[in-house]
C-alpha cells in the first residue's frame, strides 16, 4: 500500500522537474538516496508533520516512541489566528511493553482521551517507524475510532524510514485528499473562492497577502495548511482555483483536486515583488475564466501597479546602505530568482544561489538574473567552502536556513534566517520590504566591526 | 516525603520527556574531535540535532545511518559500515559515538557485534575510537541516554588498572542537568584545591559558545580519547546526579578509582559536601576563595529567604533537575506545589512535596490548578504555553531552552552558582507579590529586609 503510493508520488505528471526527465531517470523516482554518515534533513514523518500540523483546531497525535514527538513539538513557527490546540504535542509515547504487546489498543485509548478532553475538530494520527515495524494497523484503528467516537480520525501513513521530508509533505497531502477534502459541503460557495496549497503561515506570512486578496474581493477558502481550520480544509473542494506554493510538496494534491473536482491550479510564489504580482494576475485570470466578474482583471492590475510602486519606493531608502554588498543565497524552499531580483534592485550583488530544490525552469530564470554565470548556481556548498567564502570576503552575508547559520556566524558574518524557523514574514510586497530591512539591520549592525577586530594583544 | 505517581497514561500531552538517544548524543558532544551517529532513520538525527542547535545556539555535529524501508527489513549493518566510513573520510574524527534508536532496537540489531566486524575489515577505522551505545527511545529519557553513553565510553575505552602512577587528579562525571557553565564552575573549584581533573564528558570545552579560528566538522573541544585512557590515574571520581551512579561504579570496577556520588552540587549543605570531598582528596584545607564564596551564599540566603518563604513553586524536568531545584526551593523555605518528572527515580521520594508525578506538561498544568495556582514555574522552554495560559512566570532551566539566550551559561553549581541562582529566582518572586500571598504581608517582610 505505502510502497504503491510512494511510487505514484515519485512519478507526478504535474511536476515540471519530473516531466523534464528521461524515461529512465523518471523510473528512479525523485527521492535522492540518502547516504549514511553524510545525510542531512528530516524524515518522511517530519515532512508530513510540517505539511499538516498548521491545521490549528486538530489534535495531532503521534503513534510512536518519545523521540518522534518529544524531541520536536512546538518547534515550528506556524502561526494561528484561532485555536492553539495544534501547538500541544500529543503522543502515545510507546514503551517496551507496547512494542511487545502491540500498540493498537493504546492508540485507541489515546484517541478517545484526546477527544474527551480537548474536543477537537478532528484527530490526525501519524504512523512512525516503530508502529509500522511492529505492524500496528493505524488505518483500522482510525476507522474504528471515527465510527465509534463520532469525530473524524485521520490516519497519516508516513513513517520516517519511508523517505525524505519532501516525500512526507506529499504523503501528508495524500492523507488530506483521501480522508478530509470533500467531506464537508459548505453553504456559502462563492465565485471568487480560492485555496492556497503549501503555505504554512510561518511567522504569520498569510497576513502579508490575505489582505491583498480581500481588497480584490477574493476569498481564501482554505490555506493548506497555514492557519487552517479543519472544516475549511474539508470544504476546500468547492474553491474555483488552486494556487500551489512550494510546488514540489503538494503538486500531486493539486492535480488530484483538478481531476476530481475540476479545480484548475497554477504554481506560483509570494516571494519577491514581481512573483507576487504574477501570482495575483494568475489568480484573477483563473477566476475570470471560471465565471468571476471580469472587472477583476482590471482591479488586479490597478492593485499591482499601486503596490509595486509603493514597495519599490520603500526600498529606495535602502539602496545607499546596501549598494555593492555581496550576498550568498542558500535555500531550498524559497524561489530564489525572484528574491535575487529584489536584492539586485537595491544594489546588492548576489554572489551565489543554491538551486537544490528548484525546477529546471526556476534554474533558468535564476541563471538569467545572475547574468548567465553558471558558477554562481550551486547545488550544495560544503560548510567548509562556505566558511572559506566568508573568511576570504567573497560574500558579505548569507540568507539561509538555520542549519547553516553557524557557518556564517562563526566566520563573523551577518546571517538571516529565511527558512521555516524564521521570525519575520517575508511574503508579498510588504514581506520583501521587510526582508530588505532585515538585511540592512543585519549587515549594518555595529557589532561586525567590533567582533572582527583582533584583541589588542593580537595586533601586529 | 513525596509519593511518586506514574499514571502510565495512554496519551502523553505536551511531552516533558526527551529521548534517550538525544541524551547519549549530548554526552558525546563533550568529547574532543567527536562526531556521533544515530543508527536510525534520518529524522531521529534531524530532530535531535535541531533541538540541540536551538538550545546551545551552536552547530551540532550529528550524523545518521539513514535507515530506509529496505535496510529496516534486511538489517542495517551495511548502513552502519557506510556511515562510519563516510564520517571517517569526511570529518576525520578521533571518536565516533554510534547510538541505537527505537527503530533499530525494535528490529533487534546486534550493533556491538557489527561494529567489531566492521572495524576488523576496515583499516580506515583503526585509529578512530568507535563507541557503541544501546539507548532505545522506548526506555528511559534524556538522562538515561547520557548515563548510558558515559558508561559505554568507560567500559570500552578506560584502561584496566596498570602500574601507571597516580596523579594529583580527580575524575569528574557531571550529570546532564549540569550546563557547560556549571562544569566550568566545578573545574574552577577543583583547581582551587590544586587538583587536576578529567571531566567526562566536558561540555564546558565544546558547547560553551566560543568562536574557533577555523571550520571544524566535529565537536569544537571536549575531553580527548587519550585523557579517557588515563582515567585510572586519578585519586577519586566525583559523580554528580543519581543517573551517574552506574557510570561511576563501572569506572571503579574497571580502574579501581573509588567514587563519591553527590546527589547535587547546588545548595549550602550540598556544596559543603563537595568541599569536604575535595579537601580530603587534595589533603589541603578548603581554600580562602571558597570560604569567602560560602560566606556570600550564606548572606544571599539571609537576604533572599523573605521572598521564598511560603511561596509555591512548580517544577518539571528530568529527575536530577527536579531534585536539584526542588531541594533548593525547600532549603529556602519555599513550597514545592507541583513536581513532574520523566521517570520514577526513587530518590525523588525524599523531596519535600506531596507528590512527584511521572508525566508531561498537561500533568504539570493539572497539578498547578489543583494546588490553586503557584508563584513560579521552573522548567524547560516547553512550559511556556502553561506559563502563558495562567500568567505564571517561568524560570527556564533544563533542556531544551530555546527561547532565551545563554542556556549554556546558567550556573547553579557551587557556592557562587547557588548564590546567583537564589538571586535570580528571588528577583522573580520579589517582583510578583504572589497568588496566595497578601500584598501587605509581602511588603511588610520586604520592608523589614530593607
Amino acid at each position: 500500500m505505502l510502497k504503491h503510493k510512494i511510487q505514484e508520488l515519485m512519478n507526478e505528471p504535474g511536476c515540471a522537474t519530473n516531466q523534464a526527465k528521461s524515461d529512465k531517470e523518471r523510473k528512479k523516482g525523485c527521492g535522492k538516496s540518502l547516504v549514511p554518515g553524510a545525510a542531512a534533513g528530516g524524515c518522511a514523518f517530519d515532512g508530513a508533520k510540517i505539511a499538516l500540523q498548521p491545521i490549528t483546531d486538530v489534535v495531532h497525535l503521534v503513534h510512536g516512541p518519545i523521540a518522534c514527538e518529544g524531541n520536536s513539538w512546538d518547534g515550528r513557527n506556524s502561526w494561528s489566528t484561532g485555536s492553539d490546540l495544534y501547538r500541544r504535542g500529543f503522543t502515545t509515547d510507546m514503551t517496551n511493553l507496547d512494542i511487545v504487546n502491540g500498540g493498537e489498543k493504546k492508540l485507541y485509548r489515546a484517541i478517545k482521551q484526546a477527544i474527551a478532553r480537548y474536543n477537537p475538530a478532528a484527530v490526525f494520527v501519524y504512523q512512525t517507524c516503530v508502529g509500522s515495524l511492529i505492524g500496528d494497523d493505524v488505518e483500522a484503528v482510525c476507522r474504528a475510532a471515527t465510527e465509534r467516537l463520532g469525530t473524524p480520525v485521520v490516519p497519516v501513513n508516513a513513517p520516517g524510514f519511508a523517505g525524505s521530508k519532501n516525500l512526507g509533505n506529499r504523503l501528508g497531502g495524500e492523507a488530506l485528499f483521501e480522508h478530509v477534502i470533500g467531506t464537508v459541503e459548505p453553504d456559502d460557495v462563492g465565485p471568487t473562492d480560492i485555496n492556497i496549497l503549501g503555505e504554512y503561515n510561518v511567522a504569520g506570512e498569510l497576513d502579508q497577502f490575505r489582505p491583498l486578496l480581500a481588497r480584490l474581493g477574493i476569498r481564501l477558502r482554505a490555506s493548506i495548511t497555514g492557519d487552517a481550520r479543519y472544516r475549511e480544509v474539508a470544504a476546500c473542494h468547492t474553491a474555483r482555483a488552486n494556487m500551489v506554493l512550494c510546488s514540489q510538496a503538494l503538486i500531486t494534491l493539486a492535480r488530484k483536486m483538478k481531476e476530481t473536482w475540476g479545480i484548475p491550479y497554477f504554481e506560483g510564489s509570494f516571494y519577491g515583488i514581481s512573483d507576487t504580482s504574477e501570482a495575483l494576475r494568475n489568480i484573477a485570470r483563473m477566476l475570470v475564466e471560471r465565471g468571476a466578474d471580469p472587472s477583476l482583471t482590471e482591479r488586479t492590475e490597478a492593485l499591482i501597479a499601486e503596490e509595486e510602486a509603493k514597495a519599490w519606493a520603500r526600498l529606495e531608502q535602502y539602496k545607499p546602505r546596501l549598494a555593492g554588498k555581496k550576498v550568498l543565497l542558500y535555500t531550498g524552499g524559497v524561489k530564489s530568482w525572484s528574491v535575487i531580483q529584489a536584492l539586485q534592485e537595491v544594489g546588492m550583488e548576489v554572489v551565489g544561489s543554491s538551486v537544490r530544490k528548484a525546477t529546471e525552469a526556476d534554474k533558468k530564470k535564476a541563471l538569467e538574473r545572475l547574468g548567465g554565470d553558471e558558477e554562481k548556481l550551486a547545488d550544495a556548498i560544503t560548510p567548509k567552502d562556505m566558511y572559506a567564502m566568508f573568511k576570504d570576503g567573497r560574500a558579505d552575508m548569507m540568507l539561509s536556513g538555520g542549519r547553516s547559520q553557524f557557518v556564517a556566524l562563526k566566520a563573523r558574518t551577518p546571517w538571516i534566517d529565511i527558512n521555516q524557523e524564521r521570525h519575520h514574514g517575508f511574503a508579498a510586497y510588504d514581506g520583501m520590504v521587510a526582508l530588505v530591512r532585515e538585511i540592512d539591520l543585519s549587515i549594518n549592525n555595529p557589532i561586525w566591526a567590533q567582533v572582527r577586530a583582533p584583541a589588542p594583544w593580537e595586533q601586529e | 516525603m513525596a509519593l511518586i505517581v506514574d499514571h502510565n497514561k495512554a496519551l502523553s500531552t505536551s511531552p516533558l520527556k526527551i529521548s534517550a538517544p538525544l541524551g547519549a548524543a549530548l554526552a558525546f558532544m563533550g568529547m574532543k574531535g567527536c562526531l556521533p551517529m544515530f543508527h536510525g532513520s534520518q529524522g531521529c538525527t534531524a530532530f535531535a540535532l535541531v533541538m540541540m542547535v536551538r538550545h546551545f545556539r551552536e552547530a551540532i555535529p550529528l550524523q545518521t545511518t539513514a535507515m530506509n524501508e529496505i535496510s529496516t527489513i534486511l538489517g542495517g549493518m551495511d548502513q552502519v559500515e557506510q556511515g562510519l566510513l563516510n564520517i571517517a573520510k569526511r570529518a576525520k574524527p578521533e571518536i565516533i559515538g554510534l547510538i541505537s534508536t527505537a527503530l533499530t532496537e525494535t528490529r533487534g540489531e546486534d550493533m556491538a557485534g557489527d561494529v567489531k566486524m566492521i572495524r576488523a575489515r576496515n583499516k580506515e577505522l583503526h585509529d578512530i575510537a568507535v563507541v557503541d551505545v544501546s539507548a532505545p527511545d522506548f526506555s528511559g529519557s534524556l538522562e538515561t541516554g547520557w548515563g548510558k553513553a558515559v558508561t559505554a565510553m568507560i567500559r570500552q575505552l578506560a584502561p584496566a588498572p596498570g602500574n601507571q602512577a597516580k596523579l594529583n587528579r580527580v575524575n569528574l562525571l557531571p550529570g546532564c542537568h549540569l550546563t557547560p557553565g556549571d562544569v566550568e564552575a566545578l573545574k574552577d573549584i577543583i583547581a582551587d584545591f590544586g587538583l587536576e581533573c578529567v571531566v567526562l564528558p566536558d561540555l564546558s570545552d565544546s558547547l560553551d559558545g566560543h568562536v574557533p579560528d577555523s571550520y571544524t566538522p566535529t565537536t569544537l573541544g571536549g575531553t580527548s580519547v587519550s585523557q579517557l585512557r588515563e582515567l585510572g590515574r586519578s585519586r577519586l571520581t566525583i559523580a554528580i546526579g543519581e543517573h551517574m551512579r552506574i557510570a561511576a561504579k563501572t569506572l571503579e570496577e574497571k580502574t579501581g578509582v573509588p567514587f563519591v556520588l553527590l546527589d547535587r552540587v547546588t545548595g549550602l549543605e550540598a556544596v559543603d559536601r563537595l568541599m569536604v570531598s575535595l579537601s580530603t582528596v587534595a589533603g589541603v584545607p578548603v581554600p580562602a576563595r571558597q570560604r569567602r564564596a560560602r560566606s556570600q551564599l550564606v548572606d544571599a540566603m539571609l537576604d533572599g529567604h523573605f521572598y521564598f518563604g511560603g511561596r509555591h513553586v512548580a517544577i518539571a524536568g528530568e529527575p536530577s533537575l527536579v531534585w536539584t531545584y526542588g531541594k533548593l526551593v525547600a532549603d529556602m523555605g519555599g513550597i514545592v506545589a507541583a513536581a513532574v518528572t520523566t521517570q520514577a527515580q526513587p530518590l525523588l521520594a525524599e523531596l519535600s512535596a506531596e507528590r512527584v508525578i511521572v508525566g508531561d506538561f498537561e500533568d504539570l498544568e493539572d497539578q498547578i490548578l489543583e494546588a490553586g495556582g503557584c508563584d513560579l514555574i521552573i522548567a524547560n522552554s516547553n512550559a511556556r504555553q502553561v506559563s502563558a495560559r495562567h500568567g505564571i512566570p517561568l524560570f527556564r532551566a533544563g533542556f531544551p531552552v530555546f527561547d532565551r539566550l545563554g542556556a549554556a551559561h546558567l550556573v547553579s553549581a557551587g557556592y557562587r552558582g547557588t548564590r546567583d541562582l537564589i538571586t535570580q529566582l528571588g528577583n522573580i518572586l520579589m517582583e510578583r507579590p504572589g497568588h496566595a500571598h497578601s500584598e501587605h504581608d509581602h511588603d511588610h517582610k520586604a520592608a523589614a529586609a530593607g
